[in-house]
């Protein structure tokens, strides 16, 4: 490609990029700034005073730390629950011979098609008979039956595989859960590693969940709490965008670290998170 | 009883001895641990999913409000929906609006920026990074990070426009605006299907465009008739998944604008939200979602209908 090419290429990329970034630039100069800035006719980049009280009084304003830490709570419980039990149905799948084992798979490949919204309702009464309203238990409990998406994974790299190990710790006396346990699941940390990340932000950003499951304030989930936030303090901009950051960073951090794994998770499967 | 009555009866002396058959085959065994490991998605499936869906086909025949028992209404849910009761109308019409501007863009941006990006070049790497960043971001906080860049005195959009000679228009609260403001939205995160489409790109071997090149192709013929027939098939799969994804926008609805101005966007999943949790139609809300299904269910078959005309399998590396 030539060189004048080369520089068209590279100053389209670089606006574009830009484009792209600004609104990231946007939300943390807004949670920066004081309200007179944010409101002010030409707005700044850097504000004047850089107002890292901004976060504090965020965090206060309503009780955010402790929404953090419900979310952290609920995210954590439902890694655990996915990457055990996706682990554990796909190992069943992909070793082990039974009848139906076809069209059971197959059953699982449909269900990932089905839109939640037909099932919502009907889950919600359960829930609401159970007496499990305003718990965690409605949010948590699923990630514990073998979420679709995550079985997929893991059963077509358990395909791939050598079998022989299989095979070999099998004749050598091993029960299976010892062989899932000491072989297999270790081979799987890549895909565990995908897992768990795409596990955990989807419970970190799940919204819907915890507006029909949640009702008392103080156990709210940040994704709740925040769309509480903003619908009482609706022009406190330089409030919300810092909470906003905060409810951004997990996901953004986690990115930088664990690129390779994103990347390899939605190409696998075409989910974006 | 002698101890030795528990142990097996010992063979008449000089004849074999005989390993007693186990009590589970090898076969019935592997059965038993397959059924095993795969219980706690059996039980969710039966729990979670054909439970709830035989009762919420049902419930979409009832009158019902959570708190009384349901009443049989037969088919006035359905007839309702389907006389066009003013609001559903226009909740479909905006998910179908917003739809169809959504998802044709946000597969041509995905491609051209892979396209872009699909070079041998140094900082390629950073820029996927880049533009797959926003992506990895969504719900509530990105909501209200918008609400704030489309605010019409003071958000980003209206400064950057201003740049342009463009007037600040109300983006969330002029009606012809709302929908349009949400797919901008969207375009933010096109990272998802764009490293997608990057894949796809990586798998076209590069003989084809060498040969392409040799037969005198310039680059744009080139894209239409090497990379794009190559591509069709992520195209598809793509367009059955983000059309199946715009049908259920919801939280940002919620948050931004709650379905307004003047139901402008009240897509259709933020209506069966309301009628099921604010106004406690639950029957009615149970309708709506069988009727949204059923759509989902036509337009992914239609896809599949069409596809055969524009997917190119045919390709194999040649041996």
């Amino acid at each position: 490609m030539g060189v004048g090419k080369q520089v068209l290429l590279y100053a389209l990329l670089a606006l574009l990029g830009l484009v792209f970034l600004l609104p990231f630039f946007w939300m943390v100069s807004s949670s920066l700034k004081a309200p007179e800035e944010i409101f002010a006719p030409t707005p700044q980049w850097i504000p004047k005073e850089i107002k890292w009280s901004n976060y504090y009084d965020a965090m206060t304003v309503m009780p955010f730390g402790r929404f953090i830490r419900n979310s952290l709570v609920v995210a954590a419980s439902v890694v655990v629950g996915n990457l055990l039990s996706a682990s554990l149905v796909a190992y069943g799948f992909a070793y082990f011979r039974f009848p139906l084992r076809g069209p059971l798979f197959i059953l699982l490949l449909a269900t990932m098609m089905l839109p939640g919204q037909v099932t919502m309702i009907p889950i919600f009464k359960l829930f609401s008979y159970l007496g499990w309203i305003d718990t965690y238990k409605p949010l948590i409990v699923p990630a514990f039956c073998g979420p679709a998406f995550f079985v997929f994974l893991y059963r077509q790299f358990f395909l791939a595989l050598p079998r022989d190990l299989f095979e070999a710790a099998k004749v050598d006396g091993c029960s299976p859960l010892r062989i899932y346990w000491s072989i297999v699941l270790p081979l799987a940390k890549p895909v565990s590693i995908t897992v768990a990340i795409f596990s955990f932000m989807g419970a970190w950003n799940d919204f819907m969940g915890p507006l029909i499951y949640l009702t008392t304030e103080s156990k709210f989930t940040l994704a709740l709490g925040l769309a509480q936030f903003s619908g009482q303090y609706v022009s406190e901009w330089h409030l919300l965008m810092a909470a906003s950051v905060v409810a951004v960073l997990p996901c953004i951090v986690l990115f930088f670290v664990f690129q390779r794994y994103f990347i390899r998770g939605i190409a696998t499967t075409g989910m974006k998170g | 009883m002698k101890a030795t009555d528990r142990l097996p009866p010992t063979p008449p002396a000089g004849a074999p001895i005989r390993p007693r058959p186990p009590l589970l085959s090898a076969r019935r065994l592997e059965t038993l641990h397959g059924y095993a490991l795969i219980s706690p998605w059996l039980i969710g499936i039966v729990v979670f999913l054909l439970g709830p869906i035989v009762a919420s086909l049902y419930l979409s025949f009832c009158r019902w409000n959570l708190l009384q028992d349901p009443v049989w209404v037969g088919l006035k849910n359905y007839t309702t929906i389907l006389s066009g009761e003013d609001k559903i109308v226009k909740s479909l019409a905006v998910t179908i609006y917003y739809t169809v501007l959504a998802v044709p863009l946000n597969v041509v941006l995905s491609i051209l920026v892979a396209v872009l990006l699909n070079q041998r070049l140094r900082g390629m790497g950073v820029f996927r990074t880049v533009f797959y960043l926003p992506a990895v971001t969504s719900g509530v906080a990105v909501a209200v990070l918008w609400a704030w860049i489309f605010s019409k005195d003071y958000g980003l959009l209206n400064w950057a426009l201003g740049w342009v000679g463009v007037p600040a228009y109300g983006w969330l609260s002029d009606e012809r605006l709302v929908v349009p403001a949400f797919v901008f939205m969207a375009l933010w995160g096109i990272g998802g299907n764009m490293v997608i489409y990057l894949a796809g790109l990586q798998n076209i071997p590069r003989e084809l465009y060498e040969a392409a090149e040799l037969d005198g192709a310039g680059a744009t013929r080139r894209f239409f008739h090497v990379t794009l027939p190559l591509l069709t098939p992520v195209i598809f799969f793509n367009m059955i998944m983000a059309v199946i994804g715009s049908f259920q926008i919801f939280t940002q609805a919620f948050i931004m604008t709650k379905g307004g101005p003047n139901d402008a966007s009240m897509f259709y999943m933020l209506y069966l939200f309301n009628n099921a949790f604010r106004y406690f139609k639950m029957g009615y809300a149970s309708a709506m979602a069988w009727i949204l299904f059923l759509i989902i269910l036509v337009l992914t078959l239609i896809q599949f209908a069409i596809a055969r005309k524009w997917v190119y399998y045919e390709y194999k590396e040649p041996q």
